[in-house]
């Protein structure tokens, strides 16, 4: 098949031409998604707000259903599928395997997301993402969201294949780049995921239709999480790889070791899909080591993992701008970094709200016990926006903004704004999800319209400071809906009105990847002494904190009645 | 020569390991353990483990086993429903079901006394969220939960529903009395 390959003047990539136009519609689509999904949150977040408490009950359950799913699944699938191919063929200056299937897999795709969306708009299928059983939905919420993961799991085997078309043409030489790899481990991990998915969605779809007549709600739940987990560390594989990409992009930096970063994925690969247990340890019917073994990912290996990330990307970029001479202090070289630049900063943001914010709470709920405290309180998507909109979302919005000159070959409109918005949606989200956690400390249940109990013989009375959190929630949801429109039209503008920017030179032929010599700094760096002290600081100050909210739970903990 | 370029040396695997990483990988590890052991720990120390005892069960057969507890124990009704509030004696194995949308019956405890408590849902999934202690517990459809509580302090509990259960899920809140 002849392709062209077009090298681009500002940043030195090459894109081959089927994979330029699939990453673009894969992107597109999911900015679209997260504009629906955004425009859903100011239902969410106006209802969870006591004091104003916006839409009627069915509306809400409706609304939460679709904007869960638009956002988890939709936004983030759609931009990944972008970012495999990115991975592949335009790191590895290769064609995209089959082109033709890809084109299948991003229709199938579509077609499953829209699918879905009219079935939870049509009203009957306000059964929220889980979708737990016995609970039933349309048919056709089902069949949209297989024929969805049908397609992206067609996507990541073109990936597979992208791979191979470029050891065989030999587009490069050695192994592949560390960016690369880590979207490997995105994929494999998506393979197991989506398989679950499948697995439990088809035989819930055959229950829908009348063919099968019971699926278990515990097997449900024990399977569907292989999915609704998983998928989630396949976000964290996708966004560690951006954030590596980011820091080679902003800074030139290399990783500190190619050994550590490769090995910290590997972990991922090898203990990520235990993630299921996270949401079964308050269940009836599993067993204690069970939960342990699988809630620790195998003695939290894939902690350590994120752990080993979060000081290797921050390292990579102090050694990078120490060695252009941001040398004074523990901390030049951060105050030095370029602040302005919207793709460093939303994903400096990212790494340490995913870190402080997601990454703790995270292993809090993951703790088999500590999950008592916290299971389906509000605590619980306090923990995950911060995962998934202060991780991932920001992540791939810092992204877009280097893809919009490279990809789409338009100059941002409104550089002033562009240069706020990570900050306007990170820190909003930050508070976000703190307040949010605090009301999930307090008890206030996740995905309840009205936590008043208006006009019920035994309501509960949430104390004050509980009202007041969620008060806080619905406020600092609003700011970052707006930071999140903002996004969307920084994005669609500059696609409609961006000046066009010069596509540089199309070639019939890939120029393979120049071999890079061993760079002398690469050798000076050995174990003689801290190359990264600033970094090694940040991630003390980090495990501090750690230690110090585990403990205080567990204190908590303590003091409610005993179980046995 | 960066994250998006193959390894500029070739065997990258021998490189040696800068002594910020090798530092910190030793750290977290250490905690990783740490914290792994800790959640075994308190099976053997602590007093808030989550039991593990389930059997598969019916809605017939949980039910007439829940209505020959409140037929023996129950000491008043409350609310215009007319909601039993049994208060079985210390030890007891007592029966709570949760259903769309209410929790039945209430129960009255006493406070440092061990109840076997039952749950399960009798459609879809419910949870047991119980405030202001914060205790929360899954209740799936067709499983018998046995948990053993003992009430550390008097007061007027609720039980609310935290899984969500369709339009009225926001409605379900259930009691329980500690004396």
């Amino acid at each position: 098949m002849t392709t062209t390959y077009r090298t681009c003047p500002r940043t030195g990539l090459q894109f081959e031409a089927q994979a330029e136009a699939l990453m673009k519609v894969n992107a597109f689509v999911a900015v679209v998604a997260l504009l629906v999904g955004g425009l859903l949150a100011i239902g969410v977040a106006l209802t969870r707000w006591p004091a104003v408490h916006w839409l009627p009950a069915d509306t809400f359950y409706m609304v939460l259903t679709a904007h869960g799913i638009d956002m988890l699944i939709f936004w983030i699938i759609f931009f990944e599928v972008a970012v495999l191919y990115f991975a592949s063929s335009t790191l590895l200056r290769c064609r995209l395997a089959t082109p033709k299937i890809a084109w299948l897999a991003f229709w199938l795709m579509l077609v499953g997301a829209v699918m879905n969306n009219v079935a939870v708009f049509q009203g009957g299928s306000s059964v929220m993402m889980t979708s737990y059983v016995p609970m039933m939905a349309a048919p056709h919420f089902y069949l949209g969201l297989i024929l969805f993961a049908v397609g992206a799991l067609i996507a990541c085997f073109i990936f597979f294949g992208t791979l191979v078309v470029a050891k065989r043409d030999k587009t490069y030489q050695g192994s592949i780049p560390l960016v690369t790899f880590g979207a490997v481990t995105a994929a494999v991990i998506a393979v197991f995921t989506i398989s679950s998915g499948a697995i439990i969605l088809i035989p819930t779809f055959l229950q829908s239709v009348g063919l099968v007549k019971e699926v278990d709600a515990l097997v449900y739940r024990t399977i569907w999480w292989a999915f609704g987990h998983s998928s989630q560390q396949i976000n964290v594989a996708a966004h560690i790889s951006i954030w590596y990409a980011a820091a080679a992009i902003a800074f030139g930096a290399k990783p500190m070791s190619e050994r550590v970063s490769r090995g910290a994925f590997l972990l991922y690969i090898l203990f990520l899909q235990l993630a299921s247990a996270h949401h079964l340890l308050a269940d009836p019917g599993l067993s204690t080591g069970w939960k342990v073994i699988n809630t620790s990912y195998f003695m939290y290996f894939a902690v350590l993992a994120s752990m080993i990330h979060g000081l290797t990307i921050p390292g990579a970029i102090e050694v990078a701008q120490r060695a252009k001479g941001y040398n004074k202090g523990l901390f030049e070289w951060l105050r030095k970094a370029p602040w302005g630049n919207p793709t460093f900063s939303g994903v400096f943001i990212a790494i340490i709200g995913f870190g402080f914010l997601g990454g703790i709470s995270g292993v809090m709920m993951g703790t088999e016990q500590l999950n008592m405290i916290i299971h389906n309180t509000v605590y619980v998507p306090g923990h995950f926006h911060a995962t998934v909109v202060v991780g991932t979302t920001l992540t791939f919005m810092a992204l877009t903004y280097f893809l919009l000159p490279a990809l789409f070959k338009r100059e941002v409109i409104n550089p002033g704004l562009a240069r706020l918005q990570p900050y306007l949606f990170g820190l909003s989200m930050y508070f976000f999800c703190l307040v949010m956690m605090g009301a999930g400390t307090l008890g206030v249940s996740r995905r309840h319209w009205d936590m008043a109990f208006n006009g019920h013989a035994l309501a509960y009375e949430w104390p004050g400071a509980a009202y007041l959190m969620m008060g806080l929630v619905g406020i600092a949801g609003v700011i970052a809906i707006v930071g999140g429109g903002l996004y969307v039209y920084l994005t669609v503008g500059t696609l409609l009105w961006g000046k066009k920017l010069d596509a540089g030179q199309t070639s019939p032929a890939f120029t393979p990847i120049p071999r890079t010599a061993p760079t002398v700094a690469a050798q000076t760096y050995g174990s003689a002494g801290f190359a990264a002290p600033g970094t090694f600081a940040l991630a003390m100050v980090f495990l501090g904190a750690f230690v110090l909210y585990y403990f205080i739970n567990w204190k908590y903990l303590s003091t409610v009645w005993g179980l046995s | 020569m960066s994250a998006i370029l193959p390894p500029a040396e070739r065997l990258w695997w021998k490189h040696p390991l800068d002594r910020v990483e090798g530092t910190w990988i030793v750290i977290a590890l250490i905690w990783c353990l740490t914290m792994f052991f800790m959640m075994i720990g308190w099976h053997i120390w602590g007093k808030q483990n989550l039991s593990t005892e389930t059997y598969k069960t019916t809605r017939e057969l949980f039910t007439a086993k829940a209505q020959a507890v409140v037929d023996k124990y129950t000491v008043r009704t409350e609310t215009a429903d007319k909601v039993p509030v049994v208060a079985p004696p210390a030890g007891a194995d007592v029966y709570m079901i949760a259903r769309l949308w209410n929790f039945w019956p209430i129960l009255e405890l006493e406070k440092g006394k061990t109840y076997r408590l039952h749950l399960t849902s009798m459609d879809y999934n419910h949870g047991f969220s119980l405030q202001p202690a914060n205790i929360n517990i899954q209740i799936v459809p067709g499983y018998e939960h046995v948990v053993t509580v003992t009430p550390n302090q008097s007061g007027t509990y609720s039980v609310v529903c935290n899984e969500y259960c369709g339009i009225n899920h926001h409605t379900m809140v259930g009691r329980i009395y500690v004396k």
